[in-house]
This record gives C-alpha cells, structure tokens and sequence, in this order.
C-alpha cells in the first residue's frame, strides 16, 4: 500500500512547519527522515501518520486522501510510535503489546506472540511494563506496533534513549519487518545511522524537504554543510561510515 | 468472570441481604413473626423503607465507582475523583437552587438541569479543537476544576442568603449527602439514568486502554479524543447527576474503589470499570448500613461518613505516591 505526499503544508501558531513537501515513500524499505532541531521532521511523521491536519496539501495512503479515512481503518494500515512514548499504568508486556490490536477490535493471539518473539520479549511477558530498562522498553513499544501488522511503522525518534547495542538491535529488528514487506519511516537524529542502515533519507530544513534519495547522495557533504552550517568529511567504508565533523 | 468481578459479586450478594435486615431495628429473617401486624409492620419496613435504600446505595454506588475508574482511566491519575470535575458541584447547585424556590418536588429535575449544564461546560471548554485533537487533560482538568469551584461559590452564595434558616438548614443538611426516608420514586430517578452512563462508560473501556500509551499513540490506534470525551462526559455526567440528584453530594466513593479493585486485576482501565461499579455499590451499602446502626442521637450523614473514610484514604495514598508505591 502507497504512502506520499503531496505540497503537504502544516502550520502551527502561524508559522509553516512543514512547506510543501511532495514525496512518495516505498514499502520494503527504511526510510529515515534527518534534520537540524525544529525542521519539521516531527511534524512531517505526525502529518504521514494522520495526526496533523495540513493547512494545505495532503497525505495518501493507498489512493486516498488520509482525512477522508476512518481513524480505525488508517490505524490498522499505519503503526506509530511517537517521541518518548508514554507508558501510565503498570500493566504486563504482554498486555501492553496486546494493545497493537485495538485498530483490529480482536484479542488474536498470534500476532502478539509473534510480536513478542521478534522483539526477543518472552522472558519479559509477565514483567511490569512502568519497570524496564530504556533498552527494553523501545523493544516492548515497537513489539506494541508490530503486533497491529501494520503496512507502515513511523517512528519518531525511536533510538534516541539507546545505547549503542541496543540502537544497532532495533536497527536490525526494523529491517527485518521492512524485508518482510513493511514501509518503515524513522526520524533520526544520528546522521551515520541514516547512512549505514536507511535505504531511502529525506533531508528536512526549516519546513522544507532540501532533498531525498539514496543516503550516499541525499548526506552528501554539502548537503550537511546547508542544512547544519557544519563542515563534514564521511569515513571509513560503505555500510561503516562515520562523520568527522571539521568545524562549523 | 475475573476474580475481581467474583470477589465483589459475591460480597454485593452477602451484603444486600444484610443491609435489609440491619438497622434501628433489627429484622431476624428466621424468626417466627408472630402477629399479622408485625409481619406486616416488617413487610412495610423491608419493602417500602429498606429495599430502596438498598437498591439506591447499590445504584449510586456502582455509578460513582465505575465513573471513579473510568476518570482515573481517561485523567491517567490515581487521584482523579468524578466529583471535582464540576458536575457534581454543579447538580448540587441545581438543587440547591430547588430550595430557594421551595418546591421540593423539582430538586432533582433541577439537580440534572445543574449536571447538564456542567457537563454542557466541560464538554465545551475541553472538547474539539480546531485540529480536532481535543483539549488535552491539562485543560480538562482546569475547565473541571474551575467549573467545580465557579458552582461551589454559588452555592455558599446561595445558603449565605438563603431566604430564611429552615432553607438554609435543609441545603446545609441535604448538601452532605444521605439515603435517610429515600423511596421507589428516587430509584426510578436514578436507575435508569445511572443505567445509560454505566453503558456509556462501559462503551468507552478500550479507548481507555489505549490511552495507557499516551494521547498521540491512542490517536494513532485510532482512538477519536473528541468522541471519547463526549462518551466520559455523559457517562460521568448522568451517574453522577443522577446520584447527587436523589442523594447529595457523596463524595470518594469514585476516588476510592478503583484503588481498592486495582490490585486485584491486570491494571488495564477496561479491567477496572465493572468490579469498581460492583465494589462501589458495597462500598455505599457498607457505609449506608453503618450509619443506620451507628448508636447516635441523629443518623450520621452517609455523605459525612464516607468523607471520614475517604480524606485519610486519599491522604495514605499521598503518602504511598510520595514513597513511589503508587
């Protein structure tokens, strides 16, 4: 199912936080949005996952205009897993993983476990989900995501709270579903990630998308050095990037 | 059934029955009742003073516990009580109104037109925005807040130049809720109204669930916060409405139960509603068959009662908060 957008525009408090982007974003791939603080990544996700109303433009999944969607059959299309998520009371993993299937109004089992098997979680089924470490509680919230099966996974920051094992192992769980055939969109702040592990980056600046392709091209230096004002030299071999920065 | 729905079933089965026989006095159910005039005299105890009473705690107690858990549920806060967001306050001052004008046959119309109204505020301050996110609980709870105190000072306005004192000692008295010389006319008030906003919480329960992951992801799931809050409002507005309209003001009874029934479910809001209706319902016959039996000079006040039970209730749970048990 196609997810795009068209001359999307959101505005908030009179300023235009995300201006006229179009782009088109493909299942089976990672797509990773990046961006200075304030660019409108955040927004831009919110907008694809039909949370934000655009001043102008518009979002579709499939052939249609996401507004015109009921709020239940987008959710079971599109799994979103906002910025620091919140998790209030103390109920168990497996029932907060479970909550995946409210867009689907059914208790099915299997997805669940499934869900629980990929995120690695099975010792932790019965755990309070108010007491895990941050490294778990990213696996245990994506797990909630995967268990709606959703066609998309938007991710808003979900390595952010991340140690370096533990970015790298959600990293991989992401590709696994995009192989399995799921689009997924991830903001990300850490430019090298993008480079090493995203099929697809959209470059944001100031509401605008400055660019968007294979990571090689849409983080080119120059590119860095526009929307950052920092000078940078990529290092080290394809798939094993870093970023020296060398001065603003 | 889960354990929570059996362990206060059965309860709500052992103490109806009891709250029947107990009182200023006593009815032995084994007994041999001797004369015609006696087993009428209990007959006409049992079924026109008791039996309403009962079904009355009964009703506004499973009203009051099921809002509790389902406030606490939306407000994601276990110290959210359905009586501070001003729609108790407001039925009161409705009815307070009642005895200004001295009819006392319109107070509890006059208590659902104050419910309504307040509901109507909360609905209207707090619901839809322009991006139709709603207003957030924030603002809820300070539209709640304020309306409650708005109508808390109308009503001492009110008794403060009530037209002569017996009026004023009727609001001061009927201000503090109480189930005392309560009939069938109350109950069907009551029960039916309490019946549409138990159904209508009830038909919120998954949305609550999904309100355990916050605002944005409840959305994302494809939870409508607008409709949401309308289903709370009513549902809250008419079982409380309907309480403060036949009883009074009585207070944390929803503040209480959802805490007294947490720990016996997996903690998921939806768990919460049906074993906090039942437990609220023992809770108000409980208190309501204590007051009766209570060896003072004047009955003791079910709304003061419950208030005594509740103030160091919500004071542990304070402490337990500050201790991060809670």
């Amino acid at each position: 199912m196609k997810l795009a957008c068209e001359t999307l525009t959101i505005a908030r408090g009179g300023n235009l936080v995300v201006n006229r982007v179009t782009s088109r974003f493909e299942a089976g791939h990672i797509t990773a949005i990046v961006g200075p603080n304030g660019a409108g990544k955040s927004s831009l996700v919110q907008a694809l996952t039909g949370l934000i109303e655009p001043a102008h433009g518009k979002v579709l999944l499939g052939d249609q205009d996401i507004a015109s969607i009921l709020p239940a059959t987008r959710a079971k299309h599109i799994g979103y897993l906002p910025q620091n998520a919140e998790i209030v009371w103390d109920v168990s993993v497996r029932n907060l993983i479970a909550l995946g299937r409210h867009p689907h109004g059914d208790a099915a089992a299997q997805p669940v476990e499934e869900a629980i098997k990929v995120m690695q979680l099975e010792k932790l089924r019965d755990a309070p989900a108010t007491r895990l470490s941050g490294g778990e509680r990213a696996r245990v919230l994506l797990a909630r995501v995967l268990a709606g099966t959703p066609d998309w996974i938007l991710a808003d920051e979900p390595l952010a709270a991340l140690d370096l094992a533990h970015q790298l192992a959600l990293i991989e769980h992401l590709k696994t579903c995009a192989k399995a055939g799921a689009g997924v969109i991830i903001v990300l702040h850490d430019l090298a990630l993008a480079m090493n592990h995203a099929d697809r980056v959209v470059v944001m600046n100031k509401g605008r998308m400055i660019t968007r392709g294979a990571p090689r091209n849409a983080l080119a230096s120059e590119v860095i050095e526009q929307a950052w004002g920092v000078k940078t030299r990529w290092i080290g071999v394809p798939g094993q990037r870093a970023l020296a920065t060398l001065g603003m | 059934m889960t354990r929570a729905n059996l362990i206060f079933a059965a309860l709500l089965a052992v103490l109806l029955p009891l709250s029947l026989f107990a009182g200023r006095v006593w009815i032995n159910p084994f007994a041999d009742v001797g004369p015609i005039a006696d087993a009428d005299n209990v007959g006409l105890i049992l079924m026109e003073l008791r039996m309403p009473r009962a079904i009355l705690a009964v009703v506004i107690g499973a009203g009051l516990g099921a809002a509790g858990a389902a406030m606490q549920g939306y407000l994601r806060n276990p110290l959210a009580d359905p009586g501070l967001f001003g729609i108790a306050p407001m039925a009161a001052l409705g009815a307070v109104a009642s005895f200004w004008i001295g009819v006392t046959w319109v107070l509890p119309i006059f208590a659902l037109i104050g419910a309504g109204l307040g509901m109507a505020l909360l609905a209207a301050i707090a619901g839809r925005t322009p991006s139709g996110a709603g207003g957030g609980i924030a603002l809820f709870t300070l539209a709640g807040l304020m309306i409650a105190s708005l109508a808390g000072t109308l009503t001492a306005l009110a008794i403060t130049m009530a037209p002569n004192a017996f009026a004023m000692s009727q609001i001061v008295l009927w201000l503090n809720g109480a189930l005392t010389d309560r009939s069938w006319d109350e109950v069907w008030i009551a029960a039916p109204l309490t019946v549409v906003g138990l159904g209508l919480l009830f038909t919120a329960a998954r949305s609550l669930d999904a309100l355990t992951l916050g605002d944005d992801t409840a959305r994302s799931m494809g939870v409508n916060p607008s409709r949401l809050l309308l289903i709370l409002v009513g549902g809250v507005g008419l079982t409380i409405g309907a309480g403060v309209a036949v009883a009074g003001i009585i207070g944390f009874v929803g503040l209480i139960v959802p805490h007294l029934v947490r720990p016996l479910t997996d903690k998921m809001p939806s768990s919460l509603l049906v074993p906090s209706a039942l437990a609220g319902a023992c809770l108000v016959l409980l208190a309501d068959s204590l007051v009766r039996i209570l060896p003072f000079v004047t009955e003791l006040r079910l709304g003061i009662m419950l208030s005594l039970i509740g103030a160091p209730f919500f004071l542990w749970l304070l402490l337990r908060m500050r201790k991060g048990e809670l």
